[in-house]
């Protein structure tokens, strides 16, 4: 952002600092076309590229492979298969699981076998398609409801429990149980994975990769080339989207470029087209849920037992803690005085499915905003009601999670309140039941819902983070950390919170590529935590280096330290005043260091996982969305005819940044709940793979009349300019709309019956549900 | 026989040599390193490489959005190209709808921002100062999977209306575009195929009877997708968007007769005019981008069950006009489709018009695509009815069409006699819809279940008799 900036000598109040809604760093490159994706590097000469062979069974043993015809294929430079692989051919984030390349078995429609290296993409297309692979084809299992009915998991069961929920259940005066399902969803971020990997001197290899955790790139790379962590740079400068699927997801593809590279002494390219995109790599975790639930008449319940049955697909990958964030959100905002929630981790042949926006949390959400919307229909009350009347209190009673961890910075009451009013919740409902009496086939129908999102990693130790900063004699500063820029304005949050900390012009710093030869041992971008983590290992570099500025100057002036003070581009010192970038030349000519590497682990954190409890999050985010639907119930088609949301972001950074964030994930959140389906057919093989027939929201399916404010509340805890994370809780109030449908599919049974509508509610959920009931309307 | 094509870039005149006429825009430009432009699909269906071109019509320039990835190189002769890093003035100056775009903070991680912005670039000239309603159709093919589009749509209508560079230079770029137009046909020919495009019927004809197993490319919203998704290699193609007799959409006494390779952007205006019911559902058929260049003849030629123009075109009667050599034939559309993906069509001939029969004051027309998403959708079940009354209220006349309820566009002939003859009420709609649920065989995949394409293709008899009652019986688009 330094247009030679500076050299600029007279300026004047602070530009840029924290609270500053000032654009993406990259907005004006990016509607120019000028920012550069790893596919738009101009490549080296002689550079490969990469087309894999696919399996065409979703479980079967490979009894051999061919690959004589495609390594004679013209252009060819390199077919490599499992044997191929020099180092440990399992890139398994956290367990093993995840081969390379398939090793004598594959385990789902899809898995890479071979990869082709050719002088163009088509050749090596065409090569890949001539690579020869017999299989013995093995029963699979494709389903998350089959997989529990077997116990065929990809790690064990966890359960969290308070209280006694099976006297609890005995004795409550209302009890239900049932079962639902929710689907799962491709990230569909523009840009596909990439890799592009360039041989250096000495074996090296500096790594191109489209990922949100270069460090872990890096290690796999080296791991399954068999070389040290310190032979292998990954640099990644932006992503056209993650949303978590660029979190483990990318090793892989990083992987088999690498070993190309290294084969073949050439710079590789691996870019998946959409499809091999969609087909290859994990999506979010469909899941199924088993419940009973006790209540009083009000509807407030007395105890819960749950089964979170998630899809992982066939390897571990971060199943695991996705599941266990799962459990951790299933109270969402919601006491639960007696609660047993079992989580399993469903082992099936399907692509192994991975980290999504909210990171299971999501789905856990669902699973009790169902619950809690079945018991509101079943007693006749308004689902608003009931909510509020199970919410979190801060009474020291109905305060503790089902794992033990105090709510602590509860503000959901408030929160619930003011969208009430502010969405005028009462009177649209009066509204919305004289239309439905007057309106035979229209039905409309509205959900005001709230989220509660517990920010931290989970894995305790990932809760680090490093930073670089640079300060050069001309007043000017390269800033670089272990975040990793996605479109969700992490680079741009950090950068203001340096350019506050030095009081310099946000256009004085330069952002960098992330990359691991500057910050190494890097934690993924995840969890929402890139700024919380990352701005504070920044700011803790500036204080460093703005400290011995400090210092310098009370001894060169002959005042206190105190005395010294760095506003608006300047700084003073007692009566003098001088520019900012005057003091870091005459720090340099007295020998000061003007660089520091700055760091941060967050406070007050810990999980016991074999006891199910701890205190897994350092705060939690909140918001609420008030969603008004309409449906069509001969077709059930429907749309969006409102949306009032208020969310939590603490004290913004950036509000128009955490504004894109809190719109984008509501309007991804709805996409999965109501459109977004991924359709498997009864071999196993996904037929949703490319936007033909996956769809996701256009423009037209976001809200007609849509109201997005920020809940104007400081952070209790003592995190970056006390903001919080706003990378995922967003996409939870998506679940508002998919509960309006519920409300307006009700209607149809005049609200009388309790409709059942699983997720996604595309049209053909709503008519069916819609159909059921008047089936049971006239029965 | 040449083997480049010439194309006006950045106010200069380029000879593009072509070594693969089946190369895509994107793929050439990307290629070349003009890397602005992005690849997000290479279907046509997600925007991000969305460029604008530049061609006369009526004696102005036309500025139209395309899906570079599906666009051959070759049907760029003769037309200026104008892609996302054209529009910075001279001076680095943004243009103003980048600056819009910057503004309103309508990007975030940018991978979709260069499409986007070409999009709203061709909005802002061929429609200026568009209302919301507008812009959201403008964007139907432009997929965003990080701001949620409410910023995009605020830059759309923040972008203004004040002329810009590209008008200044209007009159120089005309002239330009005259001197590179070609006065024959185009025919590139390589190592990797061979690409025809005459520029009138009669050429078309010779060169089809010349190559009967010519691919014959229209829009190539189709065709293009056999080459970036099933990896086939075409040849020869003989492109017909240079045929300029086929592209007239002629209105005569009694009927519309439009040429095969007339876009569906040109024929939509028509055709709304007559029937507002279809300028709905065309306004919902794919996206600008593909409206652009995808015809009409493209879309009945390629006859798929799942299309939307038949089911319309066969209510309404069509008729469809082939051409063999110069020998011509005419049938119903309904008799064209044999089976699934199997016509009439015969070797070395080609779709030369449609005839549609205008309406009359006795009939009501309709047509209704039911999708899993509202706009830029593939139909799950595509309708259309056109019903003829007599005066004391008695159907004379029931058309159906149906289009995802059999293995090709169809004709539910059980579903019309279930309702001609009686008087159009509730049980004539019933039986109608009794009959409907006899004669299909819905498709049974994953755009819906064969069970719901019933239901709802039942329904919508339902939901045309509660509209010609005058009751709101769907939802609508915003607005
Ligand atoms: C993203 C996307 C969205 C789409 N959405 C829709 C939609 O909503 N509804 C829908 O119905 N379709 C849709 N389509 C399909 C396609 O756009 C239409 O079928 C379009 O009308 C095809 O016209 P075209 O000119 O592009 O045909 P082309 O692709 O050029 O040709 C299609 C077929 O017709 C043949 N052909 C073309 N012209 C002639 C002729 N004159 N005589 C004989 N044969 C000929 C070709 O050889 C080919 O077999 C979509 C396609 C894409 C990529
Ligand atoms: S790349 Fe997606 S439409 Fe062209
Ligand atoms: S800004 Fe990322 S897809 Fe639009």
């Amino acid at each position: 952002m330094a247009d030679g900036g500076g050299i600029r000598r007279d300026r004047g109040p602070l530009k840029g600092g924290v609270g500053a809604s000032v654009p993406h760093d990259s907005a004006a490159k990016h509607v120019a076309g000028e920012a550069i994706y790893i596919d738009d590097i101009p490549e080296l000469p002689g550079t490969l590229h990469v087309a894999p062979h696919l399996s065409v069974h979703a479980h079967a043993r490979i009894l051999s492979v061919d690959v004589s015809a495609a390594r004679a294929a013209p252009g060819v430079r390199a077919v490599i298969t499992a044997g191929d692989v020099p180092g440990d051919i399992d890139i398994g984030p956290v367990f093993p699981g995840d081969p390379v390349l398939a090793d004598g078995l594959v385990q789902f429609h899809g898995q890479p076998i071979a990869a082709v290296a050719a002088d163009t993409l088509k050749q090596a297309r065409a090569a890949a398609a001539l690579v020869r692979v017999e299989y013995e084809p093995l029963p699979a299992v494709l389903t998350a409801e089959e997989a529990l009915e077997k116990r065929f998991f990809v790690s064990p069961s966890l359960t969290m429990r308070r209280g006694g929920p099976e006297a609890a259940l005995a004795a409550a005066p209302h009890r239900m149980a049932g079962t639902m399902v929710m689907g799962g969803q491709d990230h569909f971020y523009l840009e596909g994975m990439i890799a592009y990997a360039q041989p250096r001197e000495d074996g090296d290899l500096l790594v191109f990769s489209s990922t949100q955790h270069p460090s872990e790139v890096q290690h796999l790379i080296a791991r399954c080339l068999g070389l040290a962590d310190h032979a292998v740079t990954v640099e990644v400068r932006r992503m056209g989207g993650g949303f978590g699927g660029k979190e483990t997801q990318p090793a892989q593809i990083a992987c088999i470029a690498s070993i190309l590279a290294a084969r073949t002494r050439r710079p590789v390219k691996f870019r998946l087209d959409r499809d091999d995109d969609m087909i290859m790599t994990g999506k979010r975790h469909d899941f199924f849920v088993r419940y009973d639930v006790g209540h009083d008449a009000d509807g407030r319940i007395l105890a819960l037992d749950m089964d979170l049955a998630g899809r992982c697909g066939f390897s571990p990958d971060l199943s695991n803690a996705i599941v266990d964030r799962a459990m951790f959100h299933a109270d969402n905002g919601y006491f639960l005085p007696h609660a047993e929630v079992r989580g399993h981790r469903c082992k099936t042949h399907t692509v192994s499915n991975t980290a999504f926006r909210g990171f299971g949390g999501p789905q856990g959400m669902v699973a009790i905003e169902h619950v809690v919307d079945r018991i509101a229909r079943s007693l006749g009350r308004d689902p608003l009601d009931v909510r509020k009347a199970n919410l979190y209190g801060r009474d020291g009673v109905r305060d503790v999670t089902h794992y033990g961890m105090s709510v602590e910075d509860n503000v959901l009451p408030e929160m619930l309140d003011e969208l009430e009013r502010s969405s005028d919740y009462r009177a649209r409902r009066r509204a919305i039941d004289a239309f439905n009496r007057e309106s035979p086939v229209l039905k409309r129908g509205i959900a005001l819902t709230p989220v509660k999102f517990g920010i931290s990693f989970t894995a305790t130790h990932l809760n680090q983070a490093g930073a670089l900063v640079l300060v050069y004699q001309d007043g000017t500063v390269q800033l670089n950390h272990g975040g990793t820029e996605m479109g969700q304005g992490v680079y741009v949050k950090v950068a203001q919170v340096v350019a506050e900390t030095f009081q310099i012009d946000l256009d004085r710093i330069r952002i960098t590529a992330t990359n691991t030869g500057k910050v190494p041992n890097t934690s993924p971008t995840a969890a929402s935590a890139g700024t919380d983590l990352n701005g504070m290992a920044a700011r803790d570099g500036a204080i460093q280096i703005r400290n011995r500025l400090t210092h310098f100057l009370a001894e060169r002036f002959g005042t206190a330290p105190d005395a010294v003070a760095f506003k608006d581009n300047k700084v003073r010192v007692g009566d003098h005043v001088m520019a900012f970038e005057d003091v870091t030349r005459m720090a340099y000519m007295a020998r000061i260091s003007l660089s520091a590497t700055g760091f941060y682990r967050t406070p007050k954190i810990w999980w016991d996982r074999s006891a199910a409890h701890g205190r897994p999050f350092y705060y939690f985010a909140y918001g609420a969305a008030a969603t008004e639907a309409e449906i069509d119930t001969l077709t059930g088609e429907s749309r969006f005819l409102r949306a009032d949301v208020l969310h939590d972001v603490g004290h913004s950074i950036n509000p128009a940044i955490d504004i894109g964030q809190i719109e984008g994930g509501f309007v991804q959140g709805i996409g999965w709940l109501t459109m977004e389906e991924l359709w498997w057919d009864a071999a196993g093989r996904l037929r949703t793979h490319a936007p033909s027939t996956y769809k996701i929201p256009t423009a037209r399916d976001v809200p007609a009349d849509l109201r997005v404010s920020l809940f104007a509340n400081a952070n209790r805890e003592d995190t970056i300019h006390r903001s919080k994370a706003v990378g995922e809780p967003p996409l939870m109030l998506g679940i508002s709309a998919w509960l309006a449908l519920r409300d307006a599919v009700a209607a149809v049974g005049e609200h009388r019956l309790v409709p059942d509508l699983d997720a996604p509610a595309t049209p053909e959920r709503v008519l069916m549900a819609c159909e059921a009931l008047r089936a049971r309307m006239a029965g | 026989m040449t083997q480049g094509i010439r194309v006006l870039m950045g106010g200069e005149v380029r000879t593009v040599p072509v070594a693969d006429p089946c190369e895509t825009v994107l793929e050439w430009l990307r290629r070349t390193g003009r890397v602005g432009t992005k690849e997000g699909c290479a279907e046509g269906d997600c925007g991000a490489c969305t460029v604008v071109l530049g061609e006369e019509r009526d004696g102005r320039l036309r500025y139209r959005a395309v899906n570079a990835c599906i666009q051959f190189l070759p049907t760029l002769d003769g037309r200026q190209l104008i892609t996302v890093e054209d529009l910075k003035g001279p001076d680095g100056a943004l243009h103003p709808v980048q600056q819009a775009m910057v503004d309103a903070h309508g990007s975030q991680c940018g991978f979709c921002t260069p499409g986007i912005v070409m999009s709203l670039f061709a909005l802002r000239h061929e429609a200026p100062g568009a209302d919301r309603e507008t812009a959201m159709d403008a964007l139907a093919g432009n997929l965003c999977r990080c701001t949620g589009y409410r910023p995009i749509l605020d830059a759309a209508a923040a972008m203004g209306t004040a002329p810009d560079a590209f008008d200044a230079r209007e009159g120089a770029t005309l002239a330009l575009l005259r001197s590179i137009r070609r006065d024959g046909a185009l025919a590139v020919e390589t190592e990797e195929g061979r690409f025809h495009a005459p520029r009138t019927v009669d050429e078309l004809a010779a060169v089809l009877v010349a190559n009967p197993d010519a691919t014959i490319l229209a829009g190539g919203t189709d065709v293009g997708l056999w080459v970036t998704k099933q990896h086939r290699r075409l040849d020869p193609v003989v492109f017909v968007g240079e045929v300029a007799g086929l592209a007239t959409i002629v209105e005569g006494p009694d009927a519309i007769d439009v040429g095969a390779g007339a876009s569906w952007t040109d024929v939509m205006p028509v055709l709304a005019r007559h029937w507002p019911s279809l300028g709905e559902l065309l306004r919902r058929f794919a996206s600008v981008q593909i409206r652009n260049t995808g015809t009409l003849g493209g879309n009945v030629a390629n006859g798929s069950p799942i299309g939307d123009g038949m089911p319309a075109l066969i209510a309404l009667g069509a008729t469809l006009v082939f051409n063999r050599g110069g020998e011509r034939r005419e049938i119903a559309i309904e008799d064209h489709y044999l089976a699934y993906r199997r016509t009439t069509l015969r070797s070395g001939e080609f779709l030369e018009r449609v005839r549609i029969p205008l309406p009359r004051p006795d009939q009501t027309f309709v047509t209704y695509k039911v999708s899993k998403r509202f706009d830029q959708d593939i139909s799950a079940v595509c309708a259309a009815f056109r019903l003829t009354r007599g005066p004391d209220g008695t159907v004379t006349d029931f058309r159906a069409g149906y289009g995802g309820m059999a293995a090709i566009p169809f004709r539910a002939r059980g579903v019309e006699a279930a309702v001609v003859g009686r008087p159009w009420g509730l049980d004539a709609v019933t039986a109608a819809m009794a009959a409907a649920q006899a004669e299909m065989s819905p498709i049974d995949d994953m755009r819906a279940s064969a069970a719901y394409r019933r239901m709802v293709a039942r329904n919508l008899l339902l939901r045309f008799h509660h509209e010609t009652r005058g009751h709101v019986a769907r939802v609508a688009s915003h607005g």
